[in-house]
């Protein structure tokens, strides 16, 4: 039976209900903090509904069923405009969006990472900003959220055990004087919250079978329908939000599976599409009223995209490693997540354990790439460990989500067109991460090293940003749309900088402070 | 009269080829998972000679010394299957007609450095992109190049929790609680 079977259902033309829009960890955890709080939400999915009995332990197989396929365009000089196109990002089309892949890295954003104007100062070519709340304002919905999403070496949750891939990352760090553990992933290490412990499949990215990891698609979303508040939609593939002539949101156009359009009247609109789908939306929304799009007063909406300094450090070694056996992420050293000038560079960067089947490996090694250099790596596959770098990338305001005119979806809507060009600072912040890794590994004995590039983008964030004064964002500190009271931004493109860290772990804290805030000013009767 | 057997029978010999050869490594992982040394592979667009250039291309491209041409093979499979398109069909027949033109007569006849050299000023054509861009996944992405990578596929789908995750015995265990702890393990610090 699908969780949708028995849910409470809500009538289009219901204009009491809060509509959500995506249901990954924004959007799944807002839906079903309101509905406990007894508030009427509609889900609204683009994505089918997929259960764990779904998952495929096959990685190409995997990514057709679950990864977001739809058209988009590239542009910049960011490599993956070259090797793919049409895929600047790698994320979730299906019911739980994003955290159905999610590798479960559970980081807390530092408390100068908030203050980036105040602490790196003002940066050539960047568009730094101050996020309009601190991390003390922030912490308690930490820990809420890791209470929530069971992260390990929180609340007593023990650490997960290390895996090979683990053992070597270990190693090398000692070595390095660096510390290292298996890290803070939301994955039981024990069973808890009605689901298992991690059983080491590896297949953290095509879906975690057992529900280990967390995701809303098993956790959130049918306990908020449980509590008889909340219904989920999926295939429900949202066009444009609509609004009156006092300038407030009234509806949502979307078209449901069978290419009909719908129209869910609404009493408050939440965004939640993923940092690329998001702005898209308020885009393609523009009226005489909001001639620019929604919420886009200040022009900054689709502005600021950020998607991570990103990089991956594979070594081989003497003897076989089997990196893809277990937890892909859990081990994480954080000796460089600190801001250290000196280093050539603002902000720092995590170094996270991460392995890639064979198939995604000869995909992402180094795409385009052909000859003896290129299969000398893949026969040493048996023998390799592998991290992957994630640091905070500057925002620029010309990094940007755009509507492309020239192409259309299968709804005739303009597809979003991501330009991305790296910052010096990211750049910097990459060739010291490489080497750093490089050493790592190095100093365990590896013999050959292997620097690959960002992958197509799990981390997409900033296009609709936090900020204190309405000219420099789109929302405030509450994700509220500065223009539209009833208009919410609740994923990722809120983050006013992109921090180091894993960014899962703040969009389920802003969205549970969100939710504690729309529920005061409902019952103010504000919105 | 032919029954429609035969017909269908002569209307593949006519359009479509045999791509066949023997396992090199009778003791290999992969002949462990063969029901027999000698392996044949129908084609239906391309033609025997077309498979076979096909494949000896995508070794240059992709050369593992000891990988059986059974794996390569599943390469021309999947160009023999989207041939079925009349494009990528002219672009693969022109491309080994460049390769044959370049060598003179017969690429194939080339030794392997010979077969590079004409190959090689062809990266980035479209013919030399459909078949990269088509091996870099059909190649990595089947059960024999699993076994012969020594990758385990959906073999990991029940978890490898009492299967070796964690097996690697040539550096030191680290101490807990960095390295964690099992599932049913009681943490000590």
């Amino acid at each position: 039976m699908a969780m949708t079977d028995n849910q409470k259902t809500f009538a289009h033309d219901d204009a009491s209900v809060v509509v959500v829009i995506g249901s990954g960890a924004g959007g799944g955890t807002l839906a079903n903090e309101l509905a406990q709080q007894g508030i009427d939400v509609v889900v609204l999915e683009a994505g089918a509904l997929h259960t764990t009995a779904d998952f495929l332990a096959d990685e190409w197989a995997s990514f057709a069923q679950l990864a977001w396929l739809d058209t988009r365009t590239t542009s910049g000089s960011f490599r993956l405009a070259r090797d793919f196109p049409n895929l600047p990002a790698w994320i979730v089309k299906s019911v739980g969006g994003t955290t159905v892949h999610w590798a479960g890295a559970s980081l807390r954003i530092q408390p100068h990472e908030f203050a980036a104007l105040t602490n790196y100062g003002e940066i050539e070519g960047a568009n730094l900003l101050d996020w309009p709340l601190t991390y003390d304002d922030l912490a308690p919905y930490y820990d809420r959220a890791e209470q929530r999403m069971g992260v390990t070496r929180t609340n007593d949750n023990k650490g997960l055990p290390g895996n090979n891939n683990f053992k070597v990352m270990y190693a090398g760090a000692k070595n390095l004087g660096y510390s290292c553990n298996t890290g803070h992933m939301a994955i039981n290490s024990a069973p808890r919250d009605g689901r298992a412990a991690c059983q080491q499949r590896g297949f953290c990215f095509q879906g975690c079978k057992t529900g280990a990891k967390w995701s809303t698609l098993y956790t959130e979303l049918p306990e908020g329908i449980a509590t008889g508040h909340l219904e989920l939609r999926p295939e429900s593939h949202v066009a444009r939000i609509e609004h009156d002539d006092s300038g407030k949101v009234t509806a949502v156009v979307y078209f449901d599976a069978e290419g009909n359009e719908q129209r869910q009247q609404a009493r408050l609109v939440a965004v939640a599409g993923n940092s690329l789908e998001t702005p898209r939306l308020l885009l393609n929304s523009a009226s005489t009223l909001f001639p620019e799009g929604l919420a886009n007063g200040s022009g900054q909406v689709g502005r600021n995209y950020m998607r991570h300094m990103t990089g991956s450090v594979y070594a081989t070694f003497d003897e076989p490693v089997h990196m893809y056996r277990g937890t892909t992420m859990a081990g994480i050293v954080s000796d460089e997540a600190g801001h250290d000038p000196t280093r050539g560079f603002v902000g720092g960067y995590e170094m996270e354990t991460l392995a890639l089947g064979l198939p995604f490996m000869a995909a992402f090694l180094d795409p385009g790439a052909w000859g003896p250099r290129f299969t000398g790596a893949l026969d040493q596959y048996e023998n390799m460990a592998g991290m992957w770098l994630v640091g905070e990338d500057l925002p620029q305001e010309s990094n940007r989500v755009t509507l492309n005119p020239d192409v259309t979806d299968r709804y005739g809507l303009p597809v979003a067109n991501v330009h991305y060009d790296d910052h010096p600072n990211d750049i910097a912040m990459r060739e010291h991460g490489y080497r750093q890794g490089a050493e790592l590994y190095r100093s365990v004995g590896a013999r050959d090293i292997y620097e690959v590039p960002p992958y197509p983008s799990t981390h997409n964030l900033g296009t609709c940003r936090m900020s204190e004064r309405p000219e420099d964002g789109v929302c405030n500190a509450y994700g509220q749309a500065h223009e539209i009271p009833n208009l919410f931004i609740s994923d990722g493109s809120q983050f006013t900088t992109s921090a180091a860290e894993n960014p899962t772990l703040t969009i389920v804290s802003l969205a549970i402070r969100q939710a504690e805030h729309i529920g005061q000013l409902m019952r103010q009767g504000e919105v | 009269m032919s029954s429609p057997t035969i017909s269908r029978r002569v209307f593949l010999k006519a359009s479509g080829g045999v791509l066949a050869g023997t396992l090199a490594f009778a003791s290999g992982p992969i002949a462990l998972l063969a029901p027999s040394r000698s392996w044949a592979m129908p084609l239906d667009n391309l033609s025997s000679r077309q498979g076979e250039a096909l494949l000896a291309v995508t070794r240059q491209i992709f050369p593992h010394a000891g990988l059986e041409d059974a794996v390569y093979a599943h390469v021309v499979k999947t160009l023999d299957r989207k041939a079925v398109e009349g494009a990528l069909l002219t672009t693969l027949d022109e491309g080994i007609a460049e390769l044959d033109r370049s060598a003179g007569g017969d690429w194939l006849a080339l030794d392997d450095a010979a077969r590079l050299e004409h190959l090689a000023p062809m990266a980035g054509t479209p013919f030399f992109e459909a078949i990269r861009g088509d091996a870099v996944v059909s190649l990595y992405d089947n059960p024999l190049a699993y076994a012969h990578f020594g990758y385990e596929g959906a073999e990991g789908d029940g978890g490898y929790l009492s299967k070796g995750f964690n097996d690697l015995t040539w550096l030191p265990d680290p101490p807990q609680p960095e390295g964690g702890y099992l599932p049913f393990e009681e943490p000590t610090a």
